[in-house]
């Protein structure tokens, strides 16, 4: 108990540092930060339609975040999963495409989340087996994954799946209606991403709790060396958290064309996956707290859009409070780090 | 410079590491600081260089009472160390290093330095190119850019941390030489050593340690035998020991050489039988924790062959070592035996066989309680291993161990632990050898492995320089084997 205490306390901190900060720019800036942030939060919650908006954010981030737990539980830094969340998209669509000229449309809907995941999991296996058998480090072989993903969007776009006459950065065709996912008409929400984005929550508490895979991504982050000795395989456990982050933002990648654009688009992936990283950081890596920072910031991201005509405020202010909010998480993690090494060296 | 310490005492909350030191040292001489592991020596000689601050006690240079908090200010004062491993820059070369530290300003000096650092290098006969990387270098070669750079800040006192380890004896000749030209020119040299061997060719005096006080001092020519009494307390052996009558052969290295440690391990052959006990001796890092991980087949010998039981397993991955029985603990209890951020249960989990899905939490848990029950563990199964004592961790690393082992490879299994524990630990571990299991142990106490073990094998650099029979053996024997000496 003591450790969630402790973990809000630091969130809390963190939040103090990022709105004295953001305030500070804000009134430099010659805006009245109160209203600003009565703006962004009006943005984000002041009706139905913003609150799906901000929904549909969370969705992506919090499938990220879940993955992002196995990649951290063994202390790898899965930067890629914004590629990966790109590759899951574009197996969805390719999927979709396959399906256009099928008479069961809505099945090749339901095929289109395996091939997200299998899209994902395939980008992340790329980077796992290039740390595992390569020696290179994860964040750079994710980075540069990242970069290929991108450029094979742009490419599909202008190329292959160009729409017929124009090719713009606008994307791909809007497919048919039959291949958009559910939607309930009244709070403009799908179930079925709701619902996906509980069974992710759900599986990954299973999993890094219950089973022998999550103890020893444990035990393997912790101590890589003790864990050899112990009998278990680094570069196995490495490739399946992997394979696991891989799967979660692909499927991320899957929902944003299904449900979201019904199409492939340059800036599919939003940035969600950067953002996760930071969700799960400020969460403390704890799947119980990492839907709610979500949520918090699909409300920053939704909410700052407002900004620009209602206070004539340039729309960079979100990136201002999402500068600061990647410093403060990263203050945030070196004071934890500092103060576990000291309390270590009180018991030696 | 006549270097004066008078009644230094450095604490580590309960340890006392230096307790009531007095030492002096005069000018122009070679003086040699003798005792066993955990005596001390480390510690007086970081004190002195500015790396650790005493806890009380006096440092008189020339009469004077001076007080430095690094080794900077210790070096303004005339005093250098050299370590162990020295601090230097891999990839920069020579004179790089060399000049780190000593050039000052944007003003290209290359020239100068290249000077300095051939007329040292010329009065001390030392040969280095100064175009080479120094990751390039052997640790002699590294010792020896590592003295000129200190002699060019102007040290007048030079302590040297185990030079002679790792060194091949060409190098160790010109080091010797070369410190003996320093000594002449007026410098003082301390040489902290275990080996009597050096100690004897080098030095004018000796101070000995032990448990952190002076034992005795001795100016040359010296008496080994003395020397040996006062670096080694002699306790009554014990009867405990078992008289097991050795079975079958478990595992056999042939001929094995093995890269990883200070020292690698060369050229070793052994056989271990059924309920054998067999201690490992020598200076830490001597090879003795290679030989126990290359047996565990945690590191893979370059040359030779491993046989356990009647199959050859060399080349084979630890797991399947672990499979036939062969379990290894080691000795860095937080770095490779136990995983901080793991509670006890999580280790039992660990321990029980791969397969199963999930984990079956409600059954570790009450193997995990009757863990801690049996091995009187202080902790809750929720602990979490960092919360645990030295102790109490030791007794969860031999809690983890299989039941019905075909080897057990222990290092140091009993470091750190009182002498009630210590007793505890071997009476557990015999119950091992009852049912022809095979135990391989090292220790840095002589006392011990003449305790409990039934044959003893000496290392030195790297090689099995002895292989007795604890009962035709004495602790002096051994001390002189463990210091190189026939």
């Amino acid at each position: 108990m003591t450790d969630y205490y402790r973990t809000i306390k630091e969130i809390i901190f963190a939040l103090v540092i990022v709105f004295t900060f953001t305030t500070l720019v804000l009134l430099a800036a010659g805006a009245p930060p109160f209203e600003a942030y009565y703006h962004i939060f009006k943005g984000a919650l002041g009706s139905w339609i913003r609150f799906s908006h901000v929904i549909k954010t969370w969705i992506p981030l919090t499938l990220c975040a879940c993955g992002l737990l196995y990649t951290f539980r063994i202390n790898l830094w899965n930067i890629g999963i914004e590629g990966q969340m790109m590759m899951g998209a574009v197996f969805t669509t390719a999927c979709l495409r396959f399906g256009l000229e099928s008479p069961v449309q809505p099945l090749f809907l339901w095929f289109s989340f395996a091939a997200g995941i299998t899209g994902g999991a395939i980008w992340a296996f790329g980077a796992g087996f290039l740390k595992t058998k390569g020696g290179v480090n994860e964040i750079f072989a994710g980075l540069g994954l990242n970069f290929v993903a991108q450029g094979i969007i742009l490419w599909l776009i202008f190329g292959p799946w160009k729409r017929p006459g124009v090719a713009s950065m606008s994307g791909t065709e809007i497919f048919p209606h039959t291949m958009w996912l559910p939607h309930l008409t009244s709070i403009r929400l799908s179930p079925v991403g709701l619902g996906l984005v509980t069974l992710a929550l759900v599986i990954t508490a299973l999993m890094l709790r219950y089973t022998r895979i999550g103890l020893y991504l444990k035990a393997i982050g912790n101590n890589p060396n003790a864990a050899r000795i112990f009998g278990i395989k680094r570069a196995k456990y490495m490739l399946i958290a992997m394979l696991f982050a891989g799967g979660f933002a692909g499927l991320a990648g899957s929902l944003q064309v299904t449900g979201v654009y019904h199409r492939l688009l340059p800036a599919i992936s939003s940035n969600y996956g950067y953002l996760a990283l930071l969700v799960v950081m400020l969460a403390n890596y704890n799947i119980w707290l990492a839907p709610f920072i979500a949520f918090f910031f699909a409300c920053l991201n939704v909410g700052s859009i407002q900004l620009p005509m209602v206070l004539q405020l340039d729309s960079s202010l979100s990136g201002v409070i999402q500068g600061s909010l990647v410093l403060a998480a990263l203050a945030v993690h070196a004071w934890r780090t500092f103060r576990k090494d000291n309390s270590h060296r009180g018991i030696e | 410079m006549r270097i004066e310490l008078q009644n230094i005492h450095k604490h580590y909350g309960m340890i006392k590491a230096n307790n009531g030191v007095n030492l002096t040292i005069e000018p122009g001489t070679i003086h040699g600081i003798l005792g066993e592991n955990g005596a001390g020596k480390s510690t007086l000689m970081k004190i002195l260089a500015g790396f650790c601050n005493q806890t009380s006690g006096t440092i008189l240079l020339d009469k004077k009472a001076v007080t430095y908090l690094n080794p900077a200010q210790a070096s303004t004062y005339g005093i250098g160390m050299l370590y162990q491993d020295p601090f230097d820059f891999p990839l920069l070369t020579v004179l790089d290093n060399f000049m780190t530290g000593l050039a000052h300003g944007l003003k290209n000096k290359k020239k100068r330095f290249k000077k300095l650092f051939l007329e040292y290098s010329k009065n001390l006969k030392f040969h280095l190119n100064l175009d080479t990387q120094v990751k390039n270098l052997t640790i002699g070669e590294r010792q020896q850019l590592e003295i000129i750079r200190l002699l060019a800040l102007g040290i007048q006192v030079l302590i040297l941390d185990e030079p002679t380890t790792g060194i091949s004896s060409i190098q160790k000749e010109v080091l010797f030489t070369a410190l003996i030209k320093l000594a002449s020119e007026g410098r003082s040299i301390i040489l902290v050593s275990h080996k009597l061997e050096d100690v004897e060719a080098l030095c004018h005096s000796v101070t000995v340690l032990r448990q952190g006080k002076v034992s005795g001092k001795m100016n040359a020519p010296f008496n080994t035998e003395k020397l040996l009494k006062m670096m080694f307390e002699t306790l009554p052996a014990s009867p405990s020991r078992l008289k097991n009558i050795p079975g079958k052969k478990i595992i056999h290295l042939d001929g094995i050489s093995v890269k990883g440690g200070r020292t690698g391990l060369k050229d070793c052959t052994i056989k271990i039988r059924q309920k054998e006990i067999v201690g490992l001796a020598g200076l830490e890092g001597s090879g003795q924790g290679v030989f126990l991980r290359a047996a565990a087949g945690l590191t893979n010998p370059y040359r030779g062959r491993i046989h356990v039981q009647d199959s050859e397993l060399s080349g084979m991955d630890y797991r399947i070592y672990r499979d036939r029985g062969i379990s290894f603990l080691p000795g860095s209890r937080l770095e490779e035996g136990l995983i901080t951020g793991l509670s006890i249960t999580e280790h039992y989990a660990l321990k029980k066989k791969h397969g199963e899905f999930f984990v079956k939490w409600r059954n570790v848990e009450k193997n995990s309680a009757r863990g801690i029950d049996l091995f009187r563990i202080k902790g809750s199964i929720e602990s979490q291993v960092e919360e645990l004592s030295g102790g109490n961790q030791q007794r969860l690393l031999l809690s983890l161990l299989p039941p019905d082992p075909l080897l057990l490879l222990l290092e140091n299994p009993t470091r750190g632990l009182d002498m009630e524990s210590m007793l505890w630990v071997w009476e557990h571990l015999q119950r091992y050898c009852e049912s022809d299991t095979g135990i391989v142990f090292s220790s840095s106490e002589l006392d011990e492995i003449l305790m409990f073990a039934d044959r003893v094998l000496v290392f030195f650099n790297g090689r099995i320089i002895k292989n007795l029979k604890t009962d035709q053996t004495d602790i002096h024997t051994l001390g002189r084997a463990i210091a190189g000496k026939n």
